[in-house]
């Protein structure tokens, strides 16, 4: 664990490391399949593609279609992804997913790019801000959300031996690479990135990143944050965020996602039943999102440090009214 | 083709009657589920449990067994009398049919009953999902069969195109679909809903080899599926032409009778022309 982040960080692609994960994982079990949806250059699944023609079935723009071979395959024993933009994979799918993945525990990876606002130019129609609540609610999904390039990779291999169905949600634009492959990760645990006692800021996917800024501006201002990584939204390690509310107070949580029905709510309801203390939601608000440049979107929606730091401060303040120990 | 005696065919007529009336008397007990397309898939069924498939009821997930995928999930009745009848589970089981604590939900739930490969109810995914069990043999170089039971309503169904798209693409010769073509769907005749005629030729021209056959025919029955089998280079699909509520004189042809249950004394007069055929 840091106590400083180490910015400037690299800034990779999780697609590049989903795509070499899918081939080590493929060199070493026959029984791997991938099927894509016309986005199989995009996502890089045509790199396993390439190396194992056999075992990509690119099936156009089927998406249930892509959806329901998948379980299909997975039934029969292989271990099966599925891989698109989100947009067409989760949220044109729902009821496919939910019939053939969640309801028969069919061990289908779905791992879906291009999710969030920072898809970027090709709009709201492309955007998708709602994944991680469509498949938070469905019983037996699994939940993952990577904070970058390495831990996407890490994700890959635990949900390729994970027994149940698995949704890993990445992104398009290339962000900062603030894990190693050599840090830990199993699917389950909420993972410290960084050590604090006023407030604890928990987040996944690229505002893991924006969090260790935000840590650094509060450090300035004599502030002390603690930054939780999430990956596994679902099933929560509600101990880990148990943990951060009783020793910090208060809690922000931070996620390229809307503030409807993602990380955030997860992490009050658990705050909620067992520790209710202050916590303040970062996220895109009830709203589509618009063309734009990755970078420029997130910040004019709100997913920016300074986001963070504000909802520190406020969290803070309330933590003045909490409800006691 | 191995010839099918008179007697095998007498045989499989009378378990189909015999599953027609494990049918009506689950649905009866519980005054719910969908009889009227249950027993138009029901010959179809029989030949394939009775017949076609290697399965084992001793030991349900063989992984060489072949696949049955039921994709018009409301006829799950005469799949649970046929697997009942085959001894994946006790016949007495029929009866909790869609009760609650039961194994034999509304719609077919998948690793809950022994013998059911999929889950099913909303409709025209079956065929996408045996399209990945058909490639999975395929890849493994097995002798395995996957058969899919599809409803005509289904073909309103867009993705049930995209799975005959993709069934083409990959050549999948392991594959067979059966439509149930019995004409009428929840709300009505399906010419009228949505229009499918020329069914085949759509399937054709999807790259399908199509076989017409009469639903309840036995003997064509089994014929018509050896005759798929020997098809190579393209997956099959068998258009049966049937009845809804067949078997049974006043339920047949009957919209009403897709959802709704029989009464009392309905049960009782569709139960003897039933037992009459009965040799």
């Amino acid at each position: 664990m840091t106590t400083k982040s180490a910015i400037p960080w690299k800034m990779e692609s999780q697609r590049s490391y989903f795509a070499k994960a899918l081939i080590e994982l493929g060199e070493r079990d026959a029984d791997v399949v991938v099927v894509g949806g016309d986005t199989t250059e995009s996502v890089k699944t045509l790199e396993f593609g390439k190396k194992f023609p056999d075992r990509l079935f690119n099936v156009g723009i089927s998406e249930q279609n892509m959806v329901s071979i998948a379980a299909g395959l997975a039934a029969a024993g292989k271990i099966a992804f599925a891989s698109t933009y989100a947009v067409f994979g989760i949220a044109h799918t729902y009821n496919v997913i939910r019939q053939n993945i969640a309801y028969t525990k069919l061990p289908v990876k779905l791992f879906c790019s291009h999710t969030g606002i920072s898809v970027g130019p090709d709009g709201a129609t492309h955007q998708l801000n709602e994944d991680i609540g469509l498949m938070r609610g469905l019983p037996n999904m699994t939940v993952l959300v990577p904070a970058d390039g390495p831990q996407t990779a890490k994700c890959v291999h635990a949900a390729a031996a994970w027994k149940g169905p698995v949704y890993c949600r990445f992104s398009r634009a290339n962000f900062p690479t603030v894990t190693s492959l050599e840090d830990p990760f199993t699917i389950g645990p909420t993972y410290a990135m960084r050590d604090g006692s006023d407030v604890t800021l928990a987040a996944c996917g690229v505002m893991v990143s924006r969090c260790l800024q935000a840590a650094d501006e509060l450090d300035g201002m004599g502030v002390s944050a603690r930054v939780l990584n999430v990956p596994t939204v679902k099933p929560m390690d509600t101990a880990m965020i148990l943990k951060a509310a009783r020793e910090t107070g208060a809690l922000v949580t931070a996620e390229e996602h809307t503030v409807v029905h993602g990380l955030g709510s997860a992490i009050a309801a658990a705050i909620t039943k067992d520790y209710p203390v202050p916590v303040e939601i970062v996220g895109i608000e009830d709203v589509f999102g618009e063309s734009g440049e990755a970078f420029e979107l997130m910040d004019k929606y709100g997913l920016t440090a300074a986001n963070v730091v504000e909802a520190a401060r406020r969290a803070m303040k309330r933590r003045g009214r909490k409800v006691g120990h | 083709m191995v010839e099918v005696s008179d007697a095998k065919i007498r045989q499989l007529e009378e378990k189909a009657r015999l599953l027609r009336r494990h049918i009506l008397k689950m649905t009866h007990q519980v005054q719910s589920g969908h009889p009227g397309g249950s027993m138009s898939a029901c010959d179809i069924v029989t030949a394939l449990y009775f017949h076609v498939l290697r399965v084992d009821p001793e030991n349900p997930m063989w992984p060489d067994r072949d696949r049955f995928v039921i994709s018009k999930g409301h006829a799950c009745p005469v799949l649970y009398a046929a697997l009942a009848e085959r001894g994946f589970f006790p016949v007495s089981e029929l009866m909790t049919f869609r009760r609650i604590n039961s194994r034999l939900q509304g719609h077919p739930e998948y690793g809950t009953t022994p013998g059911v490969e999929n889950a099913a109810g909303a409709e025209g995914q079956g065929l996408s999902f045996s399209v990945g069990l058909g490639l999975a043999a395929r890849l493994d170089r097995k002798a395995w069969r996957v058969y899919c039971l599809l409803g005509d309503g289904e073909q309103d169904v867009g993705q049930t195109w995209e799975a005959a798209l993709a069934g083409a693409k990959y050549h999948l010769d392991n594959l067979t679909a059966i439509i149930d073509r019995n004409g009428i769907q929840q709300e009505g005749r399906t010419e009228e809903i949505m229009p499918l005629e020329p069914l085949a030729d759509k399937w054709r021209a999807f790259g399908w080899n199509v076989l017409t056959i009469n639903g309840h025919d036995m003997r064509q029955i089994i014929e018509e599926i050896d005759e798929a089998h020997a098809h190579k280079g393209q997956p099959s699909v068998i258009i049966a032409k049937t009845t809804k509520g067949k078997g049974v004189s006043f339920m047949e042809n009957v919209v009403r009778y897709h959802g709704a249950a029989t009464s009392d004394e309905e049960l009782q007069r569709a139960l003897a022309e039933l037992d009459e055929e009965v040799p």
